[in-house]
């Protein structure tokens, strides 16, 4: 290890103490300084509002907490939440992949639109978006009739949430893997094919390992989006306690109650299970990217 | 890539008679090795033409690629020899004309069908397997007659001892340097046996050192496998010193055909004078079959009288012998004196107009320096009418 600075001792490597560590010299200057504000800002914007919520519910106490965090209702409303945004971002998954590949490898009339068309859900207001879903998809709705003659209960149940929640997430899964599908050379998609792979074998085994960490990322996003969502959700969803009860609704009437305590225990819930499952999908993705050196 | 592929008019080309192949490569005066009537071509191209947008990439091209050779199509950039590899790897199909191999019509046949191996130049390998799973890739991919793990492996092990790279099996590519990239590419396209081994431009990525050992491993392993290989490079050196034929195309055609040596010394074309002998031009005029330009007198036989140029290469100076002048002295002025090993290369001036000689380097011969006079002479070249 040589040291640049002008007035370091020419004989003998220097003992790489903590100080000459942070001290390097670097090509790309300013690792304390971006550090900092960093942390500064994501202290004050994430984790101090966070943990505020953890102290609220610490001060709890044990039975109260359980039975607040864990009564029956708060349970019925997680596994709506949770499970509705896995389904949500799985159809994303799936549909977002197969509308990035569309957008990429093909040139079509309307593709400019359709592109447009993939961010709508980021910019209309959710509340918006659950009252058209709501109206499309109420028993006497251009949807909903048709799926209730089906024996389908769309809106008013979990499957509205489900819908509700694709809705809302399906912009991540394409703007996620739309670039790396871009970047991905089509040489090794021309090399598979010469090796003898058919356009199948291609897919699976040459394109697909190379699109999932993006889509992962993608995944990840949308879950997330998923169990944070509620503008849209309480329009379709029916809301009813025990059956289409999401959490985020749970913990605002909680509030309106001004049982901040419950409300909290609720959201600590929440934000161990969504951080477990995001460093989760984040451990699955570092895996997957082990060969990049 | 998107592009419009023209319709081309029907051409029954099975039903005519068979492909004048000798005719299309009339530049060639002998062109050798042979095609044996016999033994069909390891690859025909018969009359290909192919057309991007409104750009033509390839103009009626005949070809036989003899079994078991090397051969090297060497170009500028547009001048289609890309193309000719796609199409013979089934990745662009041909507006006009056959593809065969043996006697086997593939013109229609996808690529994954055409058992051929494809190096590219930027080795295209699949970063998210391990050099041994990269290898593997074309036997794990095959739906009739699968190896079973253990001839898989040995295929593999076997694979990278040839390209030398064993002990390497488990990397990543990521973890490769560019020219062990491509060997694991060579690897690869070798596995599944390939009835053609295509290489475009397969060194053009890499630094010349790590060129020029490559270059002897890809006719090392030619030799070993002796599978019929085309590769593709805009550098005539390479292509000169590694093929056994050298195919030498401009603007979607083929100018000659023919071993190294024929296409040096008796360039069909000033543009392979040009081109592959990176020939100074002297302007001149032919009159009864002699070029005369400043200075300078050589034979030009079968030019017809008027403008025309000489293709004179830097190593067919001498040095002239001042006491006797035969009248095809140059009296130059040396300009630059690179020090250089082998021959003695010096960019020289012959009233104004400067060129490259390299003359050989002769005991007691003082290596000449920048603002000497020298007298050379001209011993070869080739003299073509000048373009209308």
């Amino acid at each position: 290890m040589v040291s640049l600075a002008p007035d370091a001792p020419l004989t003998g490597a220097a003992p790489l103490t903590r100080r000459s560590l942070f001290r390097r010299r670097s090509a790309v200057p300013g690792f304390g300084l971006t550090l900092g504000i960093t942390l500064l800002v994501l202290s004050l914007i994430v984790l101090i509002p966070l943990s505020s919520v953890a102290i609220k519910a610490a001060g709890m106490g044990w039975p109260d907490f359980a039975a607040a965090a864990f009564s029956t209702r708060a349970l019925d409303a997680y596994r709506l939440s949770f499970g509705a945004a896995l389904i949500g971002a799985g159809i994303n998954g799936v549909f977002g992949a197969l509308t990035a590949w569309a957008l990429v490898r093909y040139r079509f009339p309307g593709r400019t639109l359709l592109n447009g068309l993939v961010d709508l859900p980021f910019a209309l207001p959710t509340a918006v978006a659950g009252i058209a879903l709501a109206t499309l998809y109420a028993p006497n709705g251009l949807f909903g009739s048709a799926l209730a003659k089906a024996g389908i209960k769309s809106a008013y149940s979990p499957l509205g949430v489900v819908i509700a929640l694709t809705f809302v997430g399906l912009p991540f899964v394409v703007r996620t893997v739309e670039p790396v599908l871009r970047d991905l050379s089509t040489d090794v998609e021309e090399a598979s094919a010469t090796l003898g792979a058919g356009r199948l074998q291609t897919i699976a085994r040459v394109v697909a390992p190379a699109l999932i960490p993006a889509w992962l990322t993608g995944f990840a996003l949308a879950f997330a989006r998923g169990v944070g969502e509620y503008g849209s959700v309480i329009f379709i969803a029916g809301n009813m306690p025990f059956k289409t009860e999401i959490a985020p609704l749970l913990i605002t009437m909680q509030l309106e109650q001004f049982d901040y305590a419950s409300a909290s225990a609720i959201a600590v819930v929440m934000l161990g299970v969504s951080f477990l499952l995001l460093f989760l999908i984040n451990a699955i993705q570092a895996w997957s990217r082990r060969h990049e050196g | 890539m998107a592009y419009d592929r023209p319709d081309a008019p029907e051409t029954d080309v099975n039903a005519g008679p068979a492909p004048d192949l000798a005719a299309s490569n009339r530049d060639a005066p002998s062109r050798a090795p042979t095609p044996d009537a016999s033994a069909p071509a390891a690859i025909t191209l018969d009359h290909v033409s192919k057309q991007f947008a409104r750009f033509p990439a390839l103009r009626d091209v005949a070809l036989a690629v003899q079994p078991g050779e090397l051969l090297a199509v060497v170009g500028p950039s547009g001048s289609g020899k890309t193309t000719l590899l796609r199409l013979i790897a089934g990745l662009e199909f041909p507006d006009q004309g056959r593809i065969l191999f043996g006697d086997e019509d593939v013109t229609l046949a996808k690529a994954s069908d055409r058992r051929v191996g494809f190096v590219f130049q930027q080795y295209a390998l699949f970063k998210h397997m391990s050099v041994a799973r990269n290898v593997a890739f074309g036997l794990d991919v095959r739906r009739r007659d699968r190896p079973n793990r253990k001839h898989r492996d040995a295929r593999v092990a076997e694979l990278l001892k040839l390209v030398e790279l064993e002990g390497l099996a488990k990397r990543y590519p990521m973890q490769l340097s560019g020219g062990q990239r491509q060997r694991v590419a060579l690897a690869r396209a070798l596995a599944v046996s390939p009835r053609v081994l295509l290489l475009d431009e397969p060194f053009g990525a890499l630094d010349a050192t790590v060129r020029k050992s490559l270059r002897r491993e890809l006719r090392r392993i030619h030799d070993a496998t002796q599978v019929t290989t085309v590769f593709i490079t805009h550098d005539q050196e390479e292509a000169l010193e590694l093929a056994d034929r050298v195919v030498v195309l401009n603007q979607g055609r083929i100018e000659q055909v023919g071993v190294p040596e024929e296409i040096l010394s008796r360039p069909a074309t000033a543009f392979v004078a040009g081109f592959v002998g990176q020939a100074n031009v002297f302007d001149g005029e032919v009159r009864a079959e002699v070029f005369e330009a400043a200075g300078m007198r050589l034979p030009a036989e079968g030019v017809a009288d008027g403008p025309a140029q000489a293709y004179i290469r830097a190593d067919q100076f001498a040095l002239g012998d001042a006491a006797n002048e035969d009248g095809g002295g140059l009296e130059v002025l040396v300009r630059r004196a690179p020090p250089c090993t082998g021959l003695v290369r010096l960019e020289v001036d012959l009233e104004g107009r400067l060129f490259e000689a390299a003359l050989p380097r002769r005991e007691g011969f003082a290596t000449p320096a920048a603002g000497d006079r020298l007298r050379l002479k001209v011993v070869g070249g080739r003299v073509f009418s000048s373009p209308a």
